[in-house]
């Protein structure tokens, strides 16, 4: 805690850039600007072109999730942490179908598993594809995201063989998924792993040595790993800051100790190291993927753990067979009784740990849902790492940490 | 060895706080613990410090309302998570709705700010010595506290829900 | 292959050796629906359908609307595009009112029209409570297909404008009745 000044330390000690008799300026950025991807919105003192103080203001979009979810049975909770983080919807459906089964004591087969290891990590892609390509864009080079956008489309087509949506895609159910992958999803996913890091190769190339773009990320809005533990920095911001917490290896959820992935990690915690660490798990994500398949297609074909209670009925006996109605009727209007219990379940979401802590008083709906979300917890950090740097910068910065609207605000 | 790491806990706050605490692993694996609100401080800030425990990581912190537990109706949890030795310990502090005022822990944790303002805002639970309490999420002009149960979830001005259209 | 570029059809008139014909309505209707200046408004999740609009997969500048204005006084037609919540309203209703005449709104996704799924205190259930909405695009989020389709709505609205619309008595008593200066 000593290691950190005080704003008024901080100000006595930046020399003035503008002559001193002219008070700070203040500066609106947002809620809605061009620049910021979202609803954020910070009030600026600027001293010249450069950042003394930000002042966020967030809640543009509450939406009352947690207040929702407590008058909502487990299925139709699975819809709201789709517009979580919506960049990866499917990491948040996986988390909460995790959570509802350690709370009711399910343990799936290991092709379940390993099958939402496989979507999990597509959705890892699919985040880290725009997080990093909207940097470029943000940097000003729009080609980039015009290109990687392509192969986040392809990624979509994926999703929607599994489960027909594209964005929010309430995918899987608890206990497993619905209906087997079928074969367009290895055909894509196989495709995808062929022809897709070339390309993320060129994006990388056109800027990882670009000395526009590194010069306006380098040394942007640095964060030493100590006050990003502090400020309960998690993913791959934290990881850029040379900390290698990922809880894929940490707490293995999932059967991800069955993988062989490396995590990377940063050194200095700024700008150019977030993006470099996002570029590399993409990576890490691929082979991830690539093993998840080889897996999958060599095991038995089940989709789903033997879980009547929970698992739902197939369709096409639910349209025709009455006893299966019921059980849908039943299973969908939360009229199996849960077990009492408290668990705490985090997953590693696209931008960090996203933990569910559920309440269940055996009632048909969570007596208290809590989302961890980790946007919210470390966009805080934000006005520490902008400080004393420029305008441009805080965009960048922001962009950066690849905050979600629908995270952030719950 | 389970039963030890539960002890060795107790045994570890103890020792820095001088005070007595009893720490339970449910059935998940999760280590648990009641206080009373004003040990909540001491035994954060001692939990943090301690090199050998290293429980120096604020996962998560949150409000909970049960109106049926009388005097006991606001409660916070706070989840704090050990990264060298891979555990979790959950820690739950009860007020009641008169007077429900928490210690505040944004002097151990930065990042205890907007949780706990977020939890003001939701449950209108005050975190005494927080640098700038306010609301976060909802608008200023707001009174209520919505995630309190009473507080309807509904939007009260829709028409097109009205109880005549359900024969209400 | 060759190229298909497609023209948009000359509106009906008298055409003759030289010269052509049609009502001003007509010629102003077909310059302003091809050339439509978006704004986007997108709070969330449907923003990123909409940026899957723009991009190049889906591409909405076929359509005229290549260029995004992001100041509301050059934009012709604000794209509301996710959850506004209440604590949002103003904030879209400020950016309605700096947008110059003639302008078009569309309300993407079942949020922006009717609050969607979240019927809670905190969301506004439907921006038509605070702004005249023009067309509204269903789904949750919709495809990009379906928002490109609201677009081709809203040109055919625009074409079909009159000139004089704005300076009606009619219109007038709509931007009152929602407190609009
Ligand atoms: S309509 Fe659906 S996808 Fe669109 S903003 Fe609302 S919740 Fe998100």
């Amino acid at each position: 805690m000593s290691a950190m000044k005080t704003n008024q330390e901080f100000l006595a000690e930046l020399p003035r850039l503008a002559r001193p008799e002219i008070p700070y300026t203040t500066l609106n950025l947002g809620p809605t600007h061009p620049a910021t991807h979202g609803i954020f919105q910070n009030v600026l003192q600027m001293d010249g072109e450069r950042i003394v103080h930000a002042e966020q203001t967030i809640g543009y979009i509450h939406r009352a999730f947690e207040k929702i979810a407590e008058r909502r049975p487990f299925y139709q909770i699975t819809p709201l942490t789709d517009r979580l983080n919506y960049c990866s919807a499917p990491i948040n459906n996986m988390g909460w179908h995790l959570t509802v089964e350690k709370l009711l004591g399910i343990k799936t087969p290991k092709r379940v598993d390993y099958m939402r290891v496989m979507v999990m990590e597509l959705a890892r892609v699919a985040d880290h594809i725009i997080c990093n390509s909207i940097l470029g864009v943000d940097t000003g080079a729009l080609t980039g995201f015009t290109y990687v956008y392509q192969w986040r489309e392809f990624i979509y087509e994926i999703y929607e063989e599994i489960c027909g949506a594209r964005l929010t895609t309430n995918m899987g159910r608890i206990g497993g998924f619905e209906r087997d992958f079928n074969d367009i999803v290895f055909e894509k996913t196989r495709r995808f792993l062929r022809e897709f890091p070339p390309v993320w190769q060129e994006f990388e190339d056109l800027l990882l040595r670009n000395r526009i773009f590194m010069d306006r990320t380098m040394e942007t809005g640095a964060i030493t790993a100590e006050r990003a533990l502090n400020y309960g920095m998690t993913g791959p911001n934290l990881r850029a800051c040379g900390l290698d917490y990922d809880l894929r290896v940490h707490e293995p959820y999932c059967s991800y100790e069955d993988f062989d992935f490396q995590i990377p990690i940063g050194t200095t915690g700024d700008t150019y190291d977030r993006f470099v660490v996002r570029n590399e798990e993409i990576r890490q994500s691929l082979s991830i993927i690539q093993q998840a398949l080889q897996r999958i297609e060599s095991m038995e074909k089940v989709f789903h753990a033997e879980e009547e209670h929970y698992y739902l009925p197939p369709k096409q006996e639910v349209y025709r067979n009455m006893e299966a109605l019921i059980y849908h009727f039943k299973i969908i209007m939360g009229e199996i009784d849960p077990p009492v219990g408290e668990v705490y379940h985090a997953v590693e979401g696209a931008n960090g740990e996203l933990g569910f802590y559920l309440v269940s008083d055996g009632g048909r709906t969570p007596f208290r849902l809590h989302f961890r979300r980790p946007c919210f917890i470390y966009y805080q950090a934000f006005p520490e790492m902008v400080r004393g740097q420029l305008l441009s910068d805080a965009i960048v910065v922001m962009s950066s940490l690849n905050v979600i609207a629908g995270e952030l605000d719950a | 060895m389970e039963d030890n790491k539960a002890g060795h806990i107790e045994r570890v706050l103890r020792n820095a706080t001088g005070l007595e605490c009893s720490v339970i692993q449910d059935a998940y694996g999760m280590f648990c613990m009641e206080l009373p609100v004003n040990q909540i401080y001491a035994t954060l800030l001692a939990l943090y410090r301690d090199p050998e425990l290293g429980f120096n990581f604020l996962t998560d912190l949150c409000g909970m309302h049960d109106p049926d537990k009388r005097g006991k109706e606001l409660c916070v949890v706070y989840h704090v998570q050990s990264m060298t030795r891979r555990e979790r310990l959950r820690i739950k502090a009860f007020a009641s709705e008169d007077q429900p005022e928490f210690p505040s822990i944004t002097g151990i944790y930065a990042t205890a700010n907007w949780m706990e303002r977020e939890t003001y805002d939701f449950y209108g639970i005050r975190f005494l010595g927080h640098p700038d309490l306010r609301r976060i999420l909802n608008m200023d002009e707001m009174v209520d506290f919505p995630m309190r149960r009473e507080f309807p979830l509904e939007d009260p001005l829709r028409e097109d829900k009205a109880d005549y259209q359900f024969g209400r | 292959m060759g190229s298909e570029i497609k023209m948009s059809n000359a509106p009906e008139g008298l055409a003759g050796q030289g010269f052509f014909a049609t009502t001003l309505d007509a010629a102003v209707g077909l310059a302003r629906k091809n050339s439509l200046w978006p704004l986007p408004f997108a709070t969330s999740c449907c923003g990123i359908e909409f940026m899957s609009t723009m991009s190049a997969h889906y591409d909405l500048a076929r359509f005229g609307s290549e260029r995004l204005s992001f100041t509301p006084r050059q934009a012709d037609l604000l794209m509301v595009m996710g959850t506004i919540a209440k604590k949002m309203g103003p904030v879209l209703r400020q950016v309605y009112e700096q947008m110059a005449e003639p302008k078009w709104v569309l309300a993407v996704g079942a949020c922006a029209s009717s609050g969607g799924i979240f019927d809670t205190y905190s969301v506004l259930q439907g921006i038509d409570r605070i702004i005249p909405v023009d067309v509204y695009v269903p789904g949750c989020p919709p495809r990009p297909e379906q928002i490109i389709e609201g677009v081709m709505r809203i040109q055919d609205l625009v074409g079909r404008e009159s000139v004089r619309r704005r300076n009606s008595e009619e219109y007038r008593k709509l931007m009152e009745s929602y407190y609009v200066k």
